[in-house]
């Protein structure tokens, strides 16, 4: 469903590429946590499939195709086929619950009749029956980010991107958010899910990707947050770079 | 569904900035006027020359007893020498130049001085001896001019030839001059619209970033997403220039089928209906405008 081949992305030439040379695949109806400190290269990571940005080398394919080669005008279509959601929820303020989610059928231009059909039922999905005519502000920070599942599922994609989307809530909360997004995954979603959170990515079991400085160095099934594997061989000689890395940073911060 | 949800956003955008709008509305109103103006003076003009250049003549006016001009030396033309003047006029050299020419006597002279000026207290200070005598001669082409001109101004009798097309051209020349200076204020006040335009669709850009956000991430098409903008900056400019449009019309239709029309009987004023003719054109020209400024702002201000 997502392939990675080679894929470097390079900002700043004079600074460390943000993603370096990462080969991954992820397959249709898979549930991948992405871990990895701030700056380890999870968010450009998501925009590349998003072709938010442009990988300086290698290529990505998302369902099949080389992003690389969707001209501009068809990347809306690439995105209908691509949910996101991140952590602050992005609703708009002056629409309700369901204008909300509506919107972002409106804007592909759904017909009436089926949004009115669609919105309850993925309002159902996330747990928010009877809450269609609130407004985001008298909801609670997890019913906000049910929201913007619902608002990112609404239109079917293949693929559901999540950008720490328990950054911003407490514990059992998440858990409750991660129940929802559990069940999207298994009605078929690939899901892709970017997190700091331990607590969840140990509770869930599932693939966990590590990223530390734009490179690969973990990959395990049914994972914990932190390995459980030694690192030996060539994954030491990077980590014992990366840490290395990290320690001179934190020595200059000092 | 889909046009619904466009037509929506542009109302939501156009009250959201509404008073940016109004200022998008009234100058393109004002420059259009200006652009309009300067056609319609062009109009005018044209018109003008449509008019006057039939009746236009060339004059050679005969000494009288009052005359001072060198050729009116030996006093008041003779019959013989008027007879003279005559005979050259029906000569084929000159003959090919004329269609026909008449004599105005003094005595018409007078008649027609009095009714110019009938308003006018110089009626009973002008005598009839006063006014010369002329040939009236029409042209075939009002450009050989010259060509009378020089055969007759030095002949005895003769005080002078005038063309009357030279105080003519001197009105179309300040009309023009008028068009043009309509012009150059219109440029400008087009360049404010196009910055305001821009600092508008801008603004708008900027107050609605997290729906489109949002709609770029659910896969809205660029037209979807854009439309909204460009539409409100186009409606705002054909606003203005439709204003412009009904400004103009009733300057014509009141003003100068009015007014002036009363006051100067013989010019030919432009229709109102003739003013309808520059209307489409100034709502292509604002509409256009804002499109393509609307445009280009949001190439570099609304990522999609």
């Amino acid at each position: 469903m997502i392939r990675f081949e080679n894929v470097t992305k390079v900002y700043d030439p004079n600074a460390r590429p943000a993603l370096d040379a990462v080969n991954l695949e992820i397959d249709r109806g898979e549930f991948t946590f992405l871990v990895g400190a701030s700056g380890s290269g999870k968010s450009t990571f998501l925009r590349l499939i998003l072709k938010e940005d442009r990988a300086t080398s290698g290529s990505v394919y998302v369902a099949g195709q080389n992003v690389a080669n969707i001209s501009s005008w068809r990347v809306p279509k690439l995105r209908r086929g691509i949910g996101v959601v991140f952590q602050d929820f992005r609703l708009l303020p002056q629409k309700s619950v369901f204008a909300n989610v509506a919107f972002a059928m409106q804007v592909i231009g759904k017909s009436r009749s089926i949004i009115r059909e669609t919105v309850p039922e993925v309002l159902k999905t996330v747990g928010l029956e009877g809450k269609e005519r609130r407004m985001p502000h008298e909801l609670s920070g997890g019913e906000q980010q049910r929201v913007a599942i619902a608002r990112a599922v609404v239109n079917r994609p293949g693929i559901l991107l999540a950008d720490e989307p328990t950054g911003n809530l407490d514990p059992i909360t998440s858990m409750g958010i991660m129940g929802v997004l559990d069940k999207i995954n298994q009605n078929g979603t690939t899901v892709v899910m970017a997190t700091h959170d331990d607590d969840i990515v140990n509770e869930m079991r599932k693939r966990v990707v590590e990223l530390r400085n734009g490179v690969v160095v973990r990959d395990e099934a049914r994972a914990l947050y932190t390995s459980m594997i030694p690192v030996v061989g060539e994954s030491r000689r990077m980590k014992d770079a990366s840490d290395a890395e990290i320690d001179r940073a934190q020595g200059v911060q000092q | 569904m889909r046009l619904a949800f466009i037509l929506g956003e542009i109302g939501s955008g156009l009250r959201r900035n509404l008073s940016m709008v109004i200022s998008v509305v009234l100058v393109t109103f004002v420059s259009l006027t200006f652009v309009g103006a300067a056609g319609m003076l062009q109009m005018q003009i044209n018109q003008m020359k449509g008019y006057w250049y039939d009746k236009v003549q060339v004059a050679i006016f005969l000494c009288n007893d009052s005359s001072t001009s060198t050729g009116c030396a030996s006093g008041a033309v003779t019959k013989e020498q008027q007879d003279n003047l005559a005979k050259m006029l029906d000569s084929p050299t000159v003959k090919q130049y004329i269609t026909d020419y008449q004599f105005e006597s003094q005595a018409d002279a007078f008649k027609h001085f009095k009714e110019q000026f009938s308003n006018s207290p110089i009626v009973d200070s002008v005598t009839q001896d006063q006014l010369p005598s002329s040939f009236r001669i029409n042209m075939k082409d009002p450009q050989k001019y010259q060509i009378i001109s020089e055969t007759f101004s030095s002949q005895a009798g003769v005080e002078t030839v005038s063309d009357q097309r030279q105080v003519l051209e001197r009105i179309f020349e300040w009309m023009n001059g008028a068009s043009v200076a309509a012009m150059v204020v219109a440029g400008v006040m087009i360049f404010c619209a196009v910055l305001l335009i821009t600092t508008t669709i801008r603004l708008s850009a900027f107050s609605r970033r997290r729906e489109t956000g949002i709609m770029r991430l659910v896969g809205a098409s660029k037209t979807v997403i854009q439309l909204p903008f460009i539409l409100e900056g186009v409606i705002a400019a054909v606003v203005g220039a439709v204003l412009a449009s009904g400004t103009l019309w009733l300057v014509a239709q009141f003003w100068l089928n009015g007014d002036l029309s009363k006051q100067f009987l013989n010019t030919p004023f432009i229709s109102s209906a003739q003013v309808l003719v520059i209307a489409p054109v100034l709502i292509a020209l604002g509409g256009g405008l804002a499109g393509i400024s609307s445009l280009l702002t949001l190439r570099r201000y609304l990522k999609v």
